[in-house]
């Protein structure tokens, strides 16, 4: 069998691994929904104002609550594969095209604080192991042990404290100033201005991270036979560095940056909403104040969802990198 | 135990983190005899600047003592942070000893239930569960042991899975023994010390996933913590700075002691590991 057939032999049996897991999601989504005080009629009579309990019976029998609750499961599955996720009443909004509308906002959230968190935390990992034992190491170090100990919400005030109301280089919250009218490359500079400060907030836990991992996989690395053969081979310090060791300690790093996103997601709800992001975890927090919990599942779900599909992304680029991966 | 301190004390980051973490607990155990006083009465002129009014941190918005609020928020996070955690490790001991010493069926379906915990992105996962329960003590320390426990089951299971064909296993066997015996009093023994460590690292977590729920308004009401003080002060950012600033130092200085205090303890347990760094 020649390497495209095996990967994509690989990306079925993944994605195959991956559809127990989304059901089992989802099931447990329906329980969570049981479990909860009161149904959706319930909150319907609420929101009504007042319903005798005849029509609230009747409305019961209309959506099928009066089922057995495997019956009612059934439905549930059904409808989910159909992607109805249910009805936000608060936002007079089926929650699926809710959650899809907020779904871009934390997504470029989370692109840009991947895209620095993992660059930097290569970076500062490197500098690091090369000058081992250094005054930059310590520092490096006493940063990645300090931030990884910060709440996210805290670090968010102190920015705000700091840059936007005593400094004022940039906005307190929100994603761009709707009264200016904005358009085309205008609009993006705004957003980059807004974006800043919620991508340094939530960049510097994962830095800390990926600072760490990347030193001690680059040191893992040094201690490898293949580096003493290129010493003997009387190639530089900086070549062995750059070509050799580099490559092989990024992978590991490469893997950890898929396992994070669930870490990423719950970072990102505290985190929009400190700054009033308009993403996902700002409309979890909303949510929680309106009690709307159709939402706060389907919330749920969509998250649990993304760190299946950003997992199997992660393997399948992993197989590419390395081709002594068990692709089995 | 001797030879464990020995090797504690030369870790001086370790011991730096064990005084402060002293410290903390000692400001839990006497903050009701210093700050007598429910922490969230008014206990003056609100928005007191830090020193002012007899206010050693400042007061808030509605008059409370932000020292006060600091001091008994210290117990809520331990506690929590204690609870959740030994909960955590006693259903991770429980799964992965299961999965590992029986192999097999047992092991790929305790396992597969494993994957489906950490897969779902643990925060969210705790603020639903909390927000289905109703916010109270209860339900945050078990929505934290909920989200925290599957890191607790794969570590176990690798331990017995490596421990369980052993020479001192097999001679368990031949005395016949019973599997729970041996499970329990026999092969956990010998892995206590990467359990004790990850313990010691996941209260650190545990204490930061609490102060992000009760910060998001998640909090038992009737009980002060830091997260609340800050969730309730940042509508004020702009006025009374020091309402969020000192509450968040007090997470960021807890967290960053136990942590501490957990590497020191790694590197003197697992003396394989501190050869490497």
């Amino acid at each position: 069998m020649n390497r495209s057939s095996v990967i994509l032999r690989y990306v079925l049996v993944r994605l195959a691994q991956g559809v127990p897991i989304i059901l089992a999601i989802v099931v447990l989504n329906f329980f969570l929904l049981n479990m909860a005080e009161g149904d959706a009629v319930d909150v319907l009579a609420g929101e009504a104002g007042s319903a005798t309990p005849e029509y609230m019976a009747e409305l019961r029998v209309k959506f099928g609550l009066d089922k057995p609750l495997p019956v009612q499961l059934w439905v549930y599955l059904k409808n989910v594969a159909s992607l109805d996720l249910g009805y936000s009443f608060r936002h007079d909004m089926p929650v699926s095209k809710l959650v899809l509308d907020r779904f871009w906002p934390t997504l470029l959230l989370m692109v840009t604080t991947i895209i620095i968190a993992v660059g930097f935390g290569i970076l500062l990992g490197l500098m690091a192991a090369t000058r081992l034992n250094t005054w930059k190491d310590a520092a490096i170090s006493i940063f990645a042990l300090i931030t990884y100990a910060t709440p996210l919400f805290w670090v968010g005030l102190m920015m705000i404290v700091v840059f936007s109301i005593h400094l004022g280089w940039f906005p307190t919250s929100g994603m761009e100033n709707i009264g200016a009218f904005y358009e085309g490359f205008d609009r993006v500079v705004d957003i980059a201005h807004h974006l800043v400060l919620p991508t340094v907030t939530l960049s510097l836990f994962y830095l800390a991270l990926y600072t760490r991992m990347m030193r001690s996989s680059m040191l893992e690395q040094y201690g490898q036979d293949y580096v003493i053969t290129a010493r003997a081979k009387g190639l530089t310090e900086r070549r062995i560095t750059f070509v050799h060791v580099l490559r092989n300690a990024l992978l590991p790093v490469v893997t950890m940056a898929g396992v994070q996103v669930g870490a990423l997601i719950g970072g990102s709800v505290i985190v929009e909403s400190v700054f009033a992001w308009p993403g996902l975890g700002m409309l979890a927090f909303e949510s929680l104040f309106a009690r709307d919990l159709n939402l706060l599942l389907g919330i749920f779900l969509l998250s649990s969802v993304l760190v299946v599909v950003v997992n199997l992304v992660v393997d399948v680029i992993y197989s590419f990198l390395d081709p002594r991966i068990e692709v089995a | 135990m001797k030879e464990f301190w020995s090797q504690f004390q030369k870790n001086k980051s370790a011991l730096i983190g064990l005084c402060i973490l002293g410290l903390v607990l000692v400001m839990a155990s006497v903050a009701g005899f210093i700050f007598p006083e429910d922490p969230f009465s008014l206990a003056g002129q609100p928005m007191s600047l830090p020193g002012s009014n007899g206010f050693l941190l400042g007061s808030d918005t509605l008059g409370r003592d932000v020292a006060a609020g600091i001091a008994h928020g210290a117990k809520t996070s331990l506690l929590i942070g204690l609870i959740a955690t030994l909960a955590a490790v006693f259903i991770g001991i429980f799964f992965g000893a299961f999965a590992g010493y029986y192999g097999g069926y047992i092991d790929s379906l305790l396992m597969r239930v494993t994957e489906v915990f950490q897969t779902i992105p643990s925060f969210v996962f705790a603020i639903l569960l909390v927000a289905i329960m109703k916010p109270s003590i209860e339900s945050i320390v078990i929505a934290i042991t909920v989200v925290s426990w599957p890191g607790v089951a794969r570590l176990v299971r690798a331990e017995f899975l490596s421990l369980k064909n052993r020479e001192f296993v097999q001679a368990c066997h031949t005395l016949g023994m019973s599997d729970m015996r041996i499970m329990m009093r026999e092969i956990l023994p010998n892995c206590l010390s990467p359990i004790i460590v990850i313990g010691s690292l996941m209260v650190a977590t545990a204490i930061l996933i609490e102060s992000g729920l009760a910060f998001l308004g998640l909090g038992d009401p009737n009980i002060m913590s830091w997260g609340f003080q800050i969730g309730a002060g940042r509508t004020m950012l702009r006025s009374a700075w020091w309402v969020c600033t000192f509450p968040g130092v007090a997470i960021l200085v807890t967290v960053l002691a136990i942590n501490l205090v957990g590497e020191g303890l790694n590197d003197a347990l697992n003396p394989r590991l501190r050869e490497r760094n």
